[in-house]
């Protein structure tokens, strides 16, 4: 647990410092490719530390919330379809809100459906 | 101030997604994993539609509507059908993927080339590519789980293949390397459309060749690039949120894809290269064997005597919906004093975890799963072991027999239990095309029928056995 926290917590210092040197006015602004790599690398390691910890009879859940997390893609999307963009542009954009939109909602459903299943002998089967 | 406020949410939701993951860990926590990933999934939703580039919102809420309108029907899908959804969610991932990073390189070459830097083109290929192969890939699998029709079932293989099928990667990444140097080269508005078809094509051809025994590990394959192709959207949008989010989903996709591999004693590269299909003309030239059937009374009179009957369902289970009907089996056995415990393959299934979300809906308490390591030191104590539809991890031929294509697989040692009932379909050898030495054992008598009906039956037989 303290592992996972350090990592975050590294992870934060990353964001946060490549956030405050990026000056959001000038729209041409370099950005910062290597801090994004760092991002995700970090993020990676603090990724397998975590679900390598993950119940094996969760599986299933895993893999459907991971669904509705990657579907964190709607912010993409969000940016094309809602931006002053060409009209063409925006409707890619819009379907792959859809899409995204999708996965979160039916993501998250089954998951929470699923996980209700899962009971010990003293909630639920008999005796 | 609207770039701290939005950076800020992002930021916790990214703390979000990360406690989210970890209370997976047991099912006690587990049920706060979707509490935080949904409220970090609104914030990341308010903090990016805040911001003041955003100026069209009716697109965005009809989209959102129509994402409610399809999505929840999916959730509701019976739980047999879920590796099919899931394999249709990383297709819908893929989707959004591609589409935004066409989107992106589109309205750049058009309005301002200068922003196509060499770091956001190599991004952008990437995210195009691994969306649109995770697209097809993902609708194959999903095709050949749901049984489509014209979709067949069966391992497809033919000479070559692989080189035709790296042949297709590599010519789509040449392309992409020579747009990433040229972004707008007197070829490129022809060059983008070919590495999107190119890509498509290769997600179709990689999936072709892969049977329903690998698919645990080609879903948990597609979920690592559903996630990844995220992370690429991100560092081609310069999002931060986006990299972390999908960078947890690819290490997710990729630890679910070791562990199936391990437990099909198989690499990456054998699983998506080296087809399953090439056994069945060795099978059929094998001398015809005999099984021995049993009725449903003689099982259950044998059932009866026991003190350690050990379960050990398959995808037969899942396709018959027999799930209930186990558990009711379990608790007939269970008034009886018997100790009845569930033996559970990794790749027991048609995805990670299939058996356990089957048996947790029936009813039966997740401490009574035993996952394979832990069941096995037990088997030689067991009176009865009950196969249910289950077939390639029970086949003690993965142990000794070199010609197998299962050979080396850890499988659960229901051979070692003093007596095997196996309840199967028909005599037909299992989805990967192999005869199960298990069945012909002498300690080895056959349930032939529906393992709903089978079960059900056997259920029957204890209760009225027990004077109702």
């Amino acid at each position: 647990m303290t592992k996972r926290l350090l990592g975050l917590v590294v992870l934060g210092i990353v964001a946060g410092a490549a956030n405050a040197q990026s000056t959001p006015e000038h729209a041409t602004a370099p950005i910062d490719q290597w801090s994004m790599l760092f991002v995700f690398v970090l993020a990676t390691f603090v990724g397998l530390g975590v679900i390598v910890r993950v119940s094996r009879l969760l599986h299933t859940p895993l893999m459907s919330i991971t669904n509705a997390i990657s579907a964190i893609a709607v912010v993409g999307s969000i940016i094309v379809t809602g931006s002053d963009y060409p009209r063409n542009i925006r409707i890619l954009g819009a379907i792959a809100l859809f899409a995204s939109m999708t996965n979160i909602v039916s993501g998250f459903l089954i998951t929470e459906r699923m996980l209700k299943m899962f009971k010990t002998t003293g909630e639920g089967g008999k005796k | 101030m609207t770039h701290a406020i939005v950076q800020l949410a992002y930021l916790a939701a990214t703390v979000l997604f990360v406690l989210s993951l970890s209370w997976m860990s047991h099912p006690r926590t587990a049920r706060r994993s979707v509490r935080a990933g949904v409220a970090a999934m609104l914030l990341a939703v308010v903090a990016t539609w805040i911001q003041p580039e955003i100026v069209n919102d009716g697109w965005i809420i009809l989209a959102i509507i129509a994402g409610f309108v399809v999505g929840i029907p999916l959730s509701r899908v019976p739980l047999t059908a879920v590796p099919q959804r899931t394999a249709l969610s990383h297709a819908f991932g893929g989707l959004a993927a591609g589409l935004v990073g066409t989107a992106k390189y589109y309205l750049w070459s058009s309005q301002s080339p200068e922003e196509l830097t060499t770091f956001r083109m190599i991004a952008i290929v990437t995210e195009v590519i691994l969306g649109f192969l995770t697209l097809t890939g993902s609708l194959m699998a999903a095709g050949k789980l749901q049984e489509v029709k014209w979709i067949p079932q069966r391992p497809v293989t033919y000479p070559g293949q692989n080189i035709v099928n790296l042949g297709l990667l590599v010519i789509a990444v040449a392309i992409g390397a020579a747009l990433v140097f040229q972004p707008l080269g007197p070829y490129s508005h022809f060059m983008f459309p070919a590495i999107i078809v190119l890509a498509l094509a290769f997600g179709v051809m990689l999936v072709i060749p892969i049977g329903g025994a690998d698919m645990p590990t080609v879903i948990s394959i597609l979920n690592s690039y559903a996630g990844l192709s995220a992370v690429a959207m991100g560092f081609v949008l310069d999002n931060k949120l986006l990299i972390t989010a999908g960078a947890l989903d690819g290490s997710s996709g990729l630890i679910l894809s070791i562990i199936m591999c391990r437990a099909m004693n198989r690499s990456f590269a054998n699983v998506l290269f080296g087809a399953f299909g090439k056994v069945q003309a060795r099978a059929a030239a094998g001398e015809e064997k005999v099984y021995k059937p049993e009725t449903v009374e003689g099982a259950a009179q044998v059932l009866e005597q026991a003190s350690l009957v050990v379960i050990i369902p398959g995808y037969g289970m899942a396709v018959a919906q027999a799930q209930h009907r186990v558990h009711e089996l379990a608790e007939q056995l269970r008034k009886r004093g018997i100790t009845v415990k569930f033996a559970i393959h990794p790749v027991a299934g048609r995805m990670p975890g299939h058996m356990n979300v089957l048996l947790a809906e029936a009813n039966v308490p997740y401490s009574d799963l035993v996952e394979m390591d832990d069941i096995n030191a037990d088997m030689a104590q067991c009176d009865v072991a009950l196969v249910i539809g289950a077939n390639d991890v029970v086949n003690p031929a993965a142990r000794y027999d070199k010609t197998s294509p299962i050979y080396g697989m850890p499988i659960i040692d229901a051979d070692k239990a003093k007596t095997i009932y196996a309840i199967k379909r028909s005599k037909n050898p299992g989805f990967a095309g192999i005869d199960n030495e298990l069945y012909f054992n002498d300690k080895t008598f056959m349930l032939f029928g529906d393992a709903k009906a089978v079960v059900g039956e056997l259920v029957k037989a204890l209760a009225g056995g027990s004077g109702h």
